[in-house]
């Protein structure tokens, strides 16, 4: 099974770490991210930049419309992630608590859904048509 | 080699991973060290050849793993690195501390899983991952509950085994009957999952059933003089095992009891089991496994269902009652009261359950009602109840069971049943599930 870990902390707190804290972090999750692909849990991931670089895009009506950010206005913002291969949930928990900045924020963690050309699992809870 | 290494892989990772527990004192550390074992295996022994030893191999090969693997957490977190020593000093020992009776780490982790510490469902759920090999996904399923659900629970468990610095033994002698309630309870699971999976195209899964009969008959050992109920629980699953042959036909589909060919039930489990039987209830102080036992015993002894006593069934399930009040064994005696004393005699008592709020959502409650009903020629009674049995059931072999009984029933136009026929619940397993 696919599971997908999504890394959040706050933006304001990470950026009062020294930067020797902050290198040390990083290398952490370099040797993270080597254990597991040692062990064939690593299947992608990456460390994003802030949310100041992002952009956010709709299409209403066939018209594309963009806008900056978001910017840091929630609590927790999205650091980066990590598409995991593991037995079932309770190896992604386990997995997905050794990532470092799980001890600063929070690591979301999803199954994955696998999509098919017809006979999709619903979105438990969600109504359709 | 390929499927070779997928054999023993099915065969051997949970008996490696509970060795790498006890070895790692970590439930986390050793499922990545077995992974990692495996993944090196996957690579050398094409080009090495298989080793004489494969699970010493593993077992090796994996303790090494995660001395790499905690050094290289160790450089950034000093405490990791009492850890490395302590590994590395206990690497030079022998593979098992001497003073056991049996040297079994599975037997050993389901001691730990069943600390009395750790709550009763955490118990169950964290035993049937670890020992069994499920998922949690299959955990949940089992349970009814949601697999994040069943997740948060075991990681609580292992965090308490970790936290409380439980240790991986088989207790001291004095400490075992504690236990032992729970630890029977946990191989009767474990042998109920594999006797009947709980959800799933697949009915019986044989590899469970091996190992919870293997590990009874360990337990059955590690505790001289023969506990009644260690005896009693494993003619229970002797007994029932003899049958797995003939319990589903050549196309995977389920076979009822009254239908199956009894030349096919194994007579040598049968005859192991009944001597087991035997002696349990020789003793004092028999339960509620060694009373199962010999109902299973009753019906293994019969050469047809016609053949079969069921006044001494109706009357073990009277004792078994006394003992251990429970819907589920009502149902069973009321399907065997239905056989002593005609169907309209089990509908009463199967309906007066239904009444009480008992078993509404259990689908085998509907599925005896319906089969007695149609042995009472009430065809829409039947119906309704086959229709409400078939919505509440969750196995595939199952559901298309009674999805052809259901069939058959509206197929005719409302003429006589010539078959006398009933629902097959005593074959279902031996006592439902526990419920959470």
């Amino acid at each position: 099974m696919k599971y997908l870990a999504m890394v959040y902390y706050q933006e304001g707190k990470m950026r009062e770490l020294s930067q020797q804290e902050w290198d040390v972090l990083n290398r952490e999750c370099m040797a993270c991210v080597e254990g597991l692909q040692q062990a064939g849990h690593f299947l992608a991931g990456e460390a994003l930049q802030s949310t100041d670089t992002a952009t956010t895009l709709r299409v209403r009506d066939g018209q594309v419309a963009t806008t900056d950010g978001p910017f840091a206005e929630t609590r927790e913002q999205l650091a980066g992630f990590y598409m995991l291969e593991a037995r079932d949930m309770e190896e992604a928990v386990e997995l997905a608590s050794r990532i470092p900045p799980a001890r600063y924020g929070s690591v979301e963690l999803r199954p994955v859904r696998e999509l098919r050309t017809e006979n999709n699992d619903q979105i438990a809870g969600a109504k359709f048509g | 080699m390929q499927q070779q290494i997928e054999n023993i892989y099915r065969e051997q990772s949970r008996r490696v991973l509970a060795t790498l527990i006890r070895l790692l004192g970590n439930f986390e550390l050793a499922e990545e060290a077995l992974q990692e074992a495996f993944s090196a295996a996957l690579q050398q022994w094409p080009k090495e050849g298989i080793p004489a030893n494969p699970r010493a191999w593993l077992v090796s090969t994996g303790r090494f793993k995660a001395i790499d693997q905690i050094r290289r957490r160790a450089r950034f977190d000093a405490s990791q690195q009492q850890l490395v020593q302590q590994l590395e000093l206990a690497a030079g020992e022998p593979e098992v501390p001497p003073g056991f009776d049996i040297d079994d780490d599975q037997l050993r982790l389901i001691f730990t899983c069943c600390h009395p510490a750790i709550g009763e469902p955490a118990r169950l759920a964290m035993t049937l991952r670890e020992v069994c090999g499920l998922t949690t996904e299959e955990v949940a399923r089992a349970f009814l509950a949601k697999p994040q659900t069943i997740a948060q629970r075991i990681v609580r468990a292992k965090t308490k085994i970790r936290e409380a610095a439980i240790p991986y033994e088989i207790p001291e002698r004095s400490q075992l009957p504690e236990r032992l309630e729970t630890v029977l309870g946990v191989l009767y699971l474990m042998f109920n999952e594999g006797y009947s999976a709980s959800r799933g195209d697949m009915v019986v899964r044989g590899d469970l059933i091996g190992e919870a009969v293997r590990l009874a008959r360990l337990l059955l050992q590690l505790l001289p003089p023969p506990q009644p109920e260690v005896q009693g629980l494993l003619a229970l699953m002797l007994l029932h095992a003899a049958r797995s042959a003939a319990r589903t036909d050549a196309g995977g589909e389920l076979v009822r009891l009254e239908d199956q060919d009894r030349q096919l039930w194994d007579r040598v489990r049968i005859a192991e089991g009944l001597q087991l039987v035997e002696q349990a209830l020789g003793q004092p102080g028999f339960g509620s496994y060694a009373l199962q036992a010999a109902i299973a015993a009753v019906h293994a002894q019969a050469a047809s269902v016609e053949d079969t006593d069921w006044p001494q069934i109706v009357g073990l399930y009277d004792v078994l009652l006394r003992r251990e009040p429970s819907p589920v064994i009502e149902l069973n005696r009321a399907v065997a009261v239905a056989m002593r004393d005609g169907p309209a005699a089990g509908v009463a008592i199967i309906d007066s359950l239904l009444q009480q709020g008992c078993l509404t959502e259990y689908h085998l409650a509907h599925a005896a009602l319906a089969d007695l009903y149609r042995r009472l020629d009430e065809r829409e009674a039947a119906v309704a109840a086959y229709r409400r049995a078939l919505a509440l059931a969750q196995q595939q072999p199952e559901q298309r069971f009674l999805a052809a009984q259901l069939a058959a029933l509206e197929a005719q136009a409302g003429g006589p049943v010539a078959d006398p026929d009933f629902a097959g619940a005593t074959d279902r397993k031996p006592i439902g599930k526990p419920a959470e």
